[in-house]
């Protein structure tokens, strides 16, 4: 019982008929006695000079470390009593802290015992100043942490296996990513096939490393004097959108050498994506594919493009101008048994480029609270700032604009541009 | 990189003072210098930094290999020494930062002209014909010490360890804080520091050299103060009347008065 305050008890009038106070009976428990209760204290007590000398040591901690008071006071540091690893704990952290700040507590260190084993314990100690401020010695208690130690031991076990778990998973992701930067590299072209009197270029960006994208694209030639050209995007991601992909650029691939035409490309591809993809598990794409007729002699190039549901591709002219291509009433491919598409033609005349881009670009969010959507009338806007570059550097300007839409960008997202090099002027001496 | 906030690099007193670069050692940070900053304020420009990985230094530039070896602390002080430009400082180094004042030296000799070994050694583990004070055993106890006692740091109170100013709620001063440090990251200086031997690199110096050392301590013990003494070439011994491993701290008077002594006799 450790009632301390005057207030009477429930027992209190039963004292009071012995004539005995709260006093007497705790007097009677022997606890009046301080050097008693410092002595078997349920802890470790002992003071030191401020060179840690023990200058006083209870029987509890002397108990603890099987040695006796003479071999101990005057003759021992409080270092000597730590292990060897406790030891050096000290003089980095424990002794700068208390030198510091005075006061130091809840350090888990381990005294030695005399035969050898070792006690976790837990520490803190004091600085005790004397009247004019300077430090005059080191008061410190020591409890024993045993149980404690124990459980403490197995947190830093379960921490350590989360630790480990964590670093394979992370490890694994990492695996996963290459894995799938690997395969999302052989649905695109490694290069792209140079065509006579133009230039290409293409970009691709990712919104997660994680997830496989479905957008693809491709330039290749038919014959020598012909090639041909598409950019897609299959619904979904995910390597089941990147079946769909892999199989789209195959049959396009194989279709524009049995019959160019564009139209009868996209039918082709409607055919065999609607009958591998039937029943439960429907699989669409939009895809713009077209052909590339370049005349040596006046370096113009006719563009013939179909499009399956897919957004309006650019032309960029070269005289600053910029306008979408529309190929209405093209519905998306794979649907329906018989789609139908809707074919155009341009020319471009040098300084011109056509541009594709799939729909992460018109849709990515923009604005400060990310709800609205870029849309097509910006993009229309911006193609028209870069008219009559060539065609790497629209790509740059295209990429810079991806850039600046930050985690707005949701969506992976192609872009091709094909362009037809501006003649340069025959004035310039040569080189 | 922005190096002055990479180190957290403090520069005090007398702008117009030769240059005194005071380095923490294993354990602390640039606080561990309170009590002999005011000592040379007023004759010298004073110099304070943490090491990245201690105190509030920016813990993001920490990486495993660049700190596996002294030469990555050496160069973090090269690399303080050039964002300061400094020429001819003198570089005072506290127990393994005086070796990494060494290499330091020799990385950047004409920027570090003396150099002030505050209780240092060049090996910690005992070997054949050289007493180091320990065992590769105690070094391992060290470690499980280290684990057993993050001192207050924790993932939640680094940005207040690191000065961040954007989590206010956790605003005061933390107890402990300029001891407190990333568990893997001191793991890793304790590490480097207790099994380093940099017995070899002491040969090499050839700039002004004071060692401290005191009467009683178990990290450097008397044999160790001696072997460096002998090793640098005409270097100068002091034996402080002091114990344990942080003169500086425990006996600053006399840490301040060798170490004010040596940079007046310095030409």
């Amino acid at each position: 019982m450790c009632r301390a305050g005057q207030e009477p008890g429930p027992h209190d009038a039963d004292h009071d008929k012995n004539d005995k106070t709260p006093h007497a009976a705790f007097a009677a428990l022997l606890e009046d006695s301080v050097e008693e209760l410092y002595e078997n204290a349920p802890c470790g007590y002992l003071s030191t000079l401020m060179d840690g000398t023990i200058a006083k040591i209870n029987t509890t901690l002397l108990d603890w470390l099987g040695l006796e008071g003479e071999a101990v006071v005057g003759r021992m540091r409080f270092a000597d009593l730590l292990t060897v690893g406790g030891k050096l704990y000290h003089e980095t952290h424990f002794a700068p802290l208390l030198r510091m700040q005075g006061e130091i507590s809840g350090v888990a260190l381990e005294i030695k015992e005399v035969d050898g084993g070792r006690i976790p314990v837990l520490v803190s100690s004091v600085v005790k100043h004397g009247s004019s401020g300077e430090p005059q010695l080191i008061r410190t208690t020591v409890f024993d942490a045993r149980e404690r130690r124990a459980y403490e031991q197995e947190l830093l076990r379960a921490r350590k296996a989360a630790e480990q778990a964590r670093k394979e998973a992370e490890a694994d992701r990492t695996r996963l990513q290459d894995a799938l930067a690997v395969l999302q590299q052989s649905l695109l072209p490694s290069v792209l096939a140079p065509v006579p009197g133009m230039e290409a270029a293409a970009h691709y960006r990712t919104a997660s490393p994680d997830r496989l994208g479905g957008d693809f694209y491709d330039l290749f030639p038919i014959n020598a004097d012909r090639f041909a050209f598409f950019l897609g995007d299959v619904c979904g991601k995910g390597p089941q959108a990147a079946a769909v992909t892999s199989l789209t650029r195959y049959t396009l691939r194989a279709a524009a050498v049995h019959d160019p035409d564009p139209v009868s490309a996209l039918t082709t591809l409607n055919q065999v994506l609607h009958e591998r993809y039937t029943g439960d598990d429907p699989r669409y794409c939009t895809t713009i594919f077209g052909t590339l007729d370049p005349d040596p002699t006046t370096g113009q190039v006719t563009v013939r493009l179909a499009s399956g549901g897919h957004p309006p591709a650019l032309v960029l002219r070269g005289n600053g101008k910029a306008e979408f291509l529309p190929t209405p009433g093209g519905l998306l491919v794979g649907v329906l048994p018989a789609a139908a598409f809707s074919a155009t033609t341009t020319v471009l005349d040098p300084g011109d480029t056509l541009v594709l881009y799939t729909d992460g670009l018109t849709e990515a969010r923009t604005s400060g609270d990310r709800t609205a959507l870029y849309g097509e009338e910006a993009l229309l806007e911006f193609a028209a700032g870069h008219a009559g570059r060539p065609a790497r550097h629209v790509i740059q300007a295209f990429t810079g604009l991806l850039d600046g839409f930050g985690d707005g960008l949701d969506d992976d997202t192609a872009l091709l541009a094909l362009g037809v090099p501006a003649r340069t002027p025959r004035t310039e001496a040569p080189a | 990189m922005d190096i002055e906030r990479r180190n957290n690099v403090t520069v005090t007193g007398n702008p117009r003072g030769r240059t005194v670069v005071l380095a923490h050692g294993f354990g602390c940070d640039q606080n561990m210098w309170r009590l002999t900053v005011p000592a040379l304020a007023d004759d010298y420009r004073v110099v304070l930094f943490d090491y990245v990985g201690s105190g509030r230094s920016d813990l993001s530039a920490f990486s495993e290999d660049r700190y596996a070896s002294l030469d990555g602390y050496a160069q973090d002080v090269a690399e303080v020494c050039e964002a300061l430009d400094l020429r001819d400082a003198v570089f005072v180094g506290h127990s393994v930062s005086a070796m990494i004042g060494v290499l330091a030296a020799g990385m950047a000799p004409e920027r570090l002209g003396a150099l002030v070994m505050v209780a240092p050694s060049p090996r910690y583990i005992d070997d054949e014909g050289y007493r180091g004070g320990f065992s590769a055993e105690d070094i391992d106890e060290l470690l499980v010490s280290l684990e057993s006692n993050y001192l207050g740091w924790s993932a939640a109170m680094a940005p207040v360890i690191m000065g961040n100013a954007d989590r206010p709620e956790l605003g005061e001063e933390l107890k402990n804080s300029f001891c407190a440090t990333d568990p893997d990251m001191a793991r890793v200086f304790a590490r480097t520091t207790f099994l380093s031997d940099s017995r070899d690199d002491l040969k090499a110096v050839t700039v002004p050299t004071l060692i401290l050392e005191c009467t009683q301590d178990v990290i450097a013990p008397r044999e160790v103060g001696a072997f460096v003494h002998q090793t640098i070439p005409g270097s100068k011994l002091v034996t402080l009347d002091a114990t344990g491993h942080c003169p500086h701290l425990s006996a600053p008077e006399a840490t301040n008065e060798a170490i004010t002594d040596f940079l007046a006799r310095l030409r």
